[in-house]
C-alpha cells in the first residue's frame, strides 16, 4: 500500500508518550492563530493594552501625588506610581492573556467550529490546548512587553533587575491563559462567560495593587493571599525592585500548578466535547 | 493499484454499539467496507449513520463491539487512522477568519505536512473544487456550494484514502449538487473510496455502489441500489387517486389485483411488474381512479417499506 506523507508523519510517532493526545504540533495552531491575526485590526489588540496605562497615568501620577512614598519592606520605600507600577504589569499580563483564552476561544468553540476542524486531522486534544494556550500567552508577554517600555519612558523602572519581571510576565500569561481556556471549555452561554469579568474586576482592584494588603483584617489577607493576580503583583513587585528570597518561591509555583491544571483540564475537557 | 486484492476490507465493523446513557444509538451493526468502493449509509434523522461515520473518524467511542480501520483500532490509534481519513462533515467547519487558501494550507499544516507540497497541492484542489478564481477571498463570502466543495478540497488535502462525507449535499441548491456529484465521481474514479450519509435517494443511487438502509441504530438491509429495489419492491408502482373518501372503499377490490399495496390519505401505491396491466384490470372492474401512474420502482418505495412512513423528528 502507498502512504501518503501525512500517514507516514502520524506513524512517525507511534510510540512517544501521548501519541493518543499529542502529535507534537501544536505550534501549526499558533501558525493559524497568526494567519488570523494578520487579517485582524490592530485596534482591538491596542484597547486591551490601554487599560493599565490609563490606570498608571490616573492612579499613579494623579492620586500618587497626595500620597507620597510607600513604604514596601523594611528599607524600602518607594513612590507610590512605583508601588502600582509592577501590579499593573502584573495586571497587563493577566488581560492580555486572558481575552484570547476566554472570549476568543468562546467564539471558536461555539460558533465556528474550528477546534472540531482541527480534531478531525492527525493532530491531538493537547496540539490544540498548547497552540491555542501558547497564542494568549504571547499577547500577555505582548502587552507586558510594551507595559514595560512605558514604565521606562516613565522613569519608573529604577534597576536592571526590573527586566526579570519579564519573564515573570510570561509565568503569570501562561497560567491564566492556561486556567483561561479551561474555564472557557465549561461555559455554555453569554450569561456564564460573564461571570469571568465579574471576578476579574474585584481581582484587580482589591489584590494589593493599589495599597499594600496590611490595611485589611488578616482573615480578609488570607484570602486574597489565596488569589493568582496577588501572587503575580506580589512576584512582579519583588523582582522588579531587585528583592530575592525564597518567599518567591510559593509564587512561581502557583503559577506552575496553574499552567499543569489548565493544560490538563482543557485537554481533558475538548476530548470530551469533540472525541467522546 | 495492481497489487491490492479487489476485495480489501478497509473498514470492518463488527456488533458495534453506542450508547448515550438509557439511549442506544447503535444497536450492534456489522458491516465492510471494501478498498475503491463507495458505500452509502442511508436513512431518517436519528437513525445512527453519523454516529456510525464518527466511530469511523476516531472522533467518538464506542460503547462496545468491534472496529477496525486499515487494520487499525481507532480507540487506540486516533491520530494515524485521521491520517487516512478525509472529512467532511455535515455542517461546515471551515475557518471563518481565513481565506480560501488558508484555509487549504493550514489544515495541511495540522497533518505536519511541508510547505512546498503543499504550494502544490493547493494549487491542484483549488482547480478541482473550481475556486482558482475565489482563492483570497475569505470563506464567509463563498456560497453554500462553493463551501462545500471547499470542505471536500480541505479534506483531501491529506491524500487520504477514504473520503467520508455526512449529508453532502444537504441544503445546496440543484445546479450545486450536480457540480458536487460530478467531484466526488471523479474522485472514486480515481481510486478514492467514499464513505456518505445521506437522505437523499437519487444522491444514493447517482454515488453509491452499495448501500446501508439504517433505522433505529440498527441495520434494515445493504445491497447495491438495484439489488434493494429487487428484493424489496416490484419492478413497477401504479399511483392511484379516487378522491380522499372513496380511497380506503375501494382498496379491499384493489389488493387483488397487485403483490402488495400500500394506502395512503391522498393516493394508493400498488405495486407489480406490470403496473399497465394493474391499470387494465382495475378499468376492467368497473373503477375509475381520477388520475393514474405508471411508474419504476425507486430506492424511495424501498426506503419507506424499510423504515416507515410516520415522520420521526
Amino acid at each position: 500500500m502507498i502512504t501518503s506523507a501525512a500517514v507516514a508523519i502520524a506513524e512517525a510517532r507511534i510510540g512517544k508518550t501521548g501519541e493518543s493526545i499529542y502529535s507534537g504540533r501544536a505550534r501549526t495552531i499558533l501558525e493559524r492563530s497568526y494567519l488570523a491575526f494578520r487579517s485582524s485590526t490592530w485596534i482591538v489588540v491596542a484597547t486591551g493594552f490601554l487599560e493599565p496605562v490609563l490606570y498608571l497615568i490616573s492612579f499613579g501620577f494623579g492620586v500618587g501625588k497626595l500620597i507620597g512614598n510607600i513604604e514596601i519592606a523594611p528599607g524600602h520605600s518607594v513612590s507610590y506610581a512605583a508601588f502600582i507600577a509592577p501590579a499593573l504589569l502584573a495586571t497587563s499580563a493577566m488581560n492580555g492573556a486572558i481575552y484570547d483564552a476566554t472570549w476568543n476561544v468562546f467564539f471558536k468553540l461555539k460558533f465556528d467550529r474550528v477546534y472540531q476542524g482541527m480534531l478531525a486531522t492527525s493532530l491531538g486534544p493537547l496540539d490544540v490546548a498548547l497552540g491555542e494556550i501558547g497564542w494568549a500567552l504571547l499577547r500577555g508577554l505582548l502587552y507586558a512587553i510594551a507595559f514595560m517600555s512605558i514604565l521606562g519612558v516613565g522613569g519608573l523602572i529604577t534597576t536592571p533587575w526590573a527586566l526579570l519581571a519579564i519573564p515573570c510576565a510570561l509565568l503569570i500569561s501562561f497560567g491564566f491563559a492556561a486556567v483561561g481556556m479551561a474555564v472557557t471549555t465549561y461555559m455554555k452561554s453569554f450569561e456564564q462567560m460573564n461571570i469571568i469579568n465579574i471576578v476579574l474586576l474585584p481581582m484587580f482592584l482589591f489584590s494589593g495593587s493599589f495599597y499594600p494588603l496590611s490595611i485589611y483584617p488578616g482573615w480578609l489577607q488570607g484570602f486574597v493571599k489565596c488569589l493568582p493576580l496577588w501572587h503575580g503583583v506580589a512576584l512582579i513587585r519583588s523582582v522588579s525592585l531587585g528583592i530575592f528570597t525564597t518567599g518567591l518561591i510559593p509564587h512561581i509555583l502557583y503559577f506552575v500548578v496553574m499552567i499543569v491544571g489548565g493544560l490538563f483540564f482543557t485537554t481533558r475537557r475538548l476530548t470530551a466535547l469533540f472525541m467522546r | 493499484m495492481l497489487n491490492t486484492p479487489k476485495n480489501e476490507k478497509l473498514i470492518e465493523a463488527k456488533g458495534l454499539t453506542k450508547h448515550y446513557g438509557d439511549f442506544v444509538a447503535l444497536a450492534g451493526i456489522d458491516f465492510a467496507v471494501h478498498k475503491g468502493e463507495s458505500f452509502g449509509f442511508l436513512g431518517p434523522n436519528g437513525a445512527g449513520k453519523s454516529t456510525t461515520m464518527r466511530i469511523i473518524a476516531a472522533t467518538l467511542t464506542r460503547t462496545s463491539g468491534d472496529i477496525c480501520i486499515l487494520g487499525k483500532d481507532p480507540a487506540e490509534r486516533g491520530p494515524e487512522i485521521r491520517a487516512h481519513l478525509g472529512v467532511v462533515p455535515q455542517q461546515d467547519n471551515l475557518d471563518q477568519a481565513l481565506s480560501v487558501t488558508d484555509n487549504l494550507y493550514i489544515y495541511g499544516r495540522y497533518f505536519g505536512l511541508s510547505k512546498k507540497f503543499l504550494r502544490a497541492k493547493i494549487e491542484e484542489l483549488l482547480d478541482f473544487a473550481q475556486l482558482t478564481e475565489k482563492r483570497d477571498v475569505k470563506v464567509e463570502t463563498l456560497s453554500g456550494g462553493m463551501k462545500r466543495r471547499l470542505t471536500i478540497a480541505r479534506a483531501l488535502i491529506s491524500e487520504p484514502e477514504i473520503l467520508m462525507l455526512d449529508e453532502p449535499t444537504t441544503g445546496l441548491d440543484p445546479q450545486a449538487r450536480h457540480i458536487l456529484w460530478d467531484r466526488l465521481f471523479r474522485l472514486k474514479e480515481q481510486g478514492v473510496t467514499l464513505l456518505l450519509t445521506t437522505h437523499y435517494m437519487d444522491e444514493a443511487e447517482q454515488l453509491c455502489d452499495r448501500l446501508m438502509v439504517m433505522d433505529n441504530g440498527a441495520i434494515m438491509a445493504e445491497d447495491s441500489p438495484q439489488g434493494l429495489i429487487k428484493k424489496y419492491s416490484t419492478k413497477e408502482v401504479l399511483e392511484v387517486r379516487f378522491g380522499s373518501e372513496k380511497n380506503a372503499g375501494v382498496s379491499d377490490q384493489l389488493k387483488e389485483m397487485c403483490e402488495r399495496i400500500e394506502v395512503l390519505p391522498d393516493r394508493i401505491l400498488m405495486y407489480a411488474d406490470d403496473a399497465e396491466h394493474v391499470l387494465e384490470e382495475i378499468r376492467k372492474a368497473g373503477l375509475h381512479p381520477v388520475t393514474s401512474l405508471v411508474r419504476r420502482s425507486s430506492l424511495e418505495d424501498v426506503f419507506l417499506r424499510l423504515t416507515g412512513r410516520s415522520l420521526v423528528e
